[in-house]
């Protein structure tokens, strides 16, 4: 089968007027989003506002209801499956949970997609895996089964699975979120590590301002199912928009507002038993 | 006032119903994807001696224990009723025939649908929940073809081999009551069940039954678990879901296996 991957291109994913909803609920109304090559580009957004969706949209895993993706000059969505799998093995993606195969050791979880997808011999695999763990300094787990890992040594071993095929881009779903600030800071640096010494290009989806701002070269904020806002982390910590402004920087009270939509506080309380 | 009720109830009918037949759409073409997957489990015979491990030989224990105390237990109804008619000497003929006809594939099948199963739609359900599934996908690999293929398989390989023991077992906890503790004729009891049960139409339709109570136990729960709402709550229904549809099946298609096969309609 032939199937030619775009590899110069300088903008690797390109997002266009993505419509997407669930049920009644749209999750996306009008987005374009462009991801430079070699870059590491940032989505945030609030818990619930789709990011997770965009990075499966992005994968191929779900349908939009309108508008275009294409990663390295393919639609992903007018692929045949074959061709979705042979672009899918250039597309390492981290879940949320590390989606370990918990049936298997961590030496095995690295070394599954080589097996699926080559026909190199044993001790070639094992030099790969053990190159990849060592990347993600998890060289001496290789034994340990999934439920023996905590949840930052999770992450680093789909990592060290994730980059095993040797991918052109990755995707993060939230990568720090209940992390302890030590496996925090190693996953902080092992992300631009791995995009600037693998020449990969990364996309970071997270609500952990700080630690993302630290490591992007791009932000992209999501906001109600439209991109509000993108550019360096510099220019929007300078941005103009209250919303960004409230976002950024962590405050509780503002275009977003602490109160979830209700009628007025003293009818409520006043008018219960009428 | 009445008629919107009326309305109500109509419109809540065919609400239930078009999911009803939405759902067991989505089941048949899973098991289309399924069928187009097992060629890649024969060149991958590791995977489904795993699974036949895991589905057929952990369950057993139950099969034997249950075969033996259902052929005891039969063997003692049947004793004081033959005696009656002074026929205790057919008693062996009638538990082997009860046995391999009905009993093994049913009983097993029923105790294969609680003990395996459930363990699937649960194995499936969480792997789903866990993102393992979406996991693979996104490495390139079909889970349908990796995981609920051989899984498939497994199922519709290990029930008969389940059910011939469960039969086996009854027979031998048949020979333990009626021919050691009660005293009938031990020539008589293997010779006239030799003599009258016949492998092709008893021994093989039993057989026959339990390969498809195997296909459908096990593609139930399957389903259930790919399509199991990827929560606890959700992966807990949708382990009972599985145990209730799987055993209602297989004592459906039962009857309609048994017209089929004896029956003169
Ligand atoms: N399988 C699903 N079925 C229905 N709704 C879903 C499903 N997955 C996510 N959603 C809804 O879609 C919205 C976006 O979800 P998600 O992309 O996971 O958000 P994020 O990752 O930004 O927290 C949420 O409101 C969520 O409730
Ligand atoms: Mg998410």
């Amino acid at each position: 089968m032939s199937f030619k991957i775009d590899e110069t291109s300088d903008i690797l994913i390109e997002i266009r007027d993505l419509h997407f909803s669930r049920g009644e609920r749209k999750i996306f109304d009008g987005v374009d989003i462009d991801i430079r090559r070699g870059c590491v580009t940032a989505i945030m957004g609030p818990s619930g506002t789709g990011k997770t969706t965009l990075l499966k949209l992005i994968g191929g895993q779900l349908q939009p209801d309108s508008g275009t993706i294409k990663v390295a000059g393919h639609d992903v969505h007018k692929l045949s499956r074959a061709k979705l799998y042979k672009l899918r093995q250039k597309m390492g993606m981290l879940f949320q949970s590390g989606a370990l195969l918990t049936d298997l050791s961590v030496f095995d979880n690295v070394a599954y997609p080589l097996r699926e997808h080559t026909k190199l011999k044993k001790s070639m695999i094992r030099d790969i895996v053990l190159t990849k763990l060592h990347a993600v300094g998890l060289r001496g787990a290789r034994d340990l089964m999934p439920s023996e890992l905590s949840g930052g040594m999770s992450r680093r071993v789909a990592m060290a699975r994730s980059i095993v095929l040797d991918p052109m881009m990755i995707m993060y779903d939230e990568p720090f979120t209940g992390q302890d600030p030590i496996s925090m800071g190693v996953l902080v640096q092992l992300i631009r590590l791995l995009n600037d010494a693998l020449g990969m290009t990364s996309v970071v989806v997270s609500h952990d301002v700080k630690e993302t701002a630290a490591i992007s070269d791009e932000i992209c904020v999501l906001s109600e199912g439209k991109i509000i806002e993108h550019g360096t982390p510099e220019q929007l910590k300078k941005s103009t928009s209250q919303w960004v402004q409230q976002f950024m920087y962590g405050m509780p009270d503002g275009p977003v507002p602490f109160q979830f939509p209700a009628v007025d506080y003293a009818q409520d309380l006043y008018g219960v038993h009428s | 006032m009445l008629s919107n009720t009326v309305q109500y109830l109509i419109h809540a009918f065919w609400h239930v119903l078009e999911h009803a037949f939405q759902r067991l759409g989505r089941s048949h073409i899973f098991l289309f994807h399924i069928i187009l997957g097992i060629p890649s489990v024969l060149v991958r015979p590791l995977l489904l001696t795993k699974q036949i491990y895991m589905v057929g030989v952990l369950s057993l224990i139950i099969i034997i224990v249950s075969g033996m105390f259902v052929g005891g237990v039969l063997a003692l109804q049947l004793y004081y009723e033959l005696l009656k008619f002074g026929a205790e000497n057919s008693l062996g003929v009638l538990n082997a025939i009860s046995l391999v006809r009905e009993l093994g594939p049913v009983v097993s099948g029923l105790l294969f649908s609680g003990r395996a199963c459930s363990a699937l739609a649960a194995e499936i359900g969480l792997m789903k929940a866990t993102e393992q599934l979406s996991g693979m996908e996104m490495m390139a690999i079909d889970p349908i073809k990796r995981v609920i293929a051989p899984r498939f398989m497994a199922g519709i390989i290990s029930m008969p081999i389940l059910a011939i023991t469960f039969s086996t077992l009854g027979i031998i906890g048949g020979h333990l009551i009626g021919v050691d503790l009660l005293g009938i004729d031990e020539g008589a009891f293997w010779s006239q069940m030799q003599d009258k049960v016949s492998f092709s139409s008893d021994v093989m339709n039993g057989v026959i039954k339990s390969i498809a109570f195997g296909f459908v136990a096990t593609w139930i729960a399957l389903y259930q678990g790919y399509d199991a709402v990827p929560t606890s709550e959700g992966v807990s229904r949708a382990t009972t879901k599985t145990v209730v549809y799987a055993s209602l099946a297989i004592l459906a298609l039962d009857f309609v296996l048994t017209a089929l096969m004896y029956g003169e309609i």
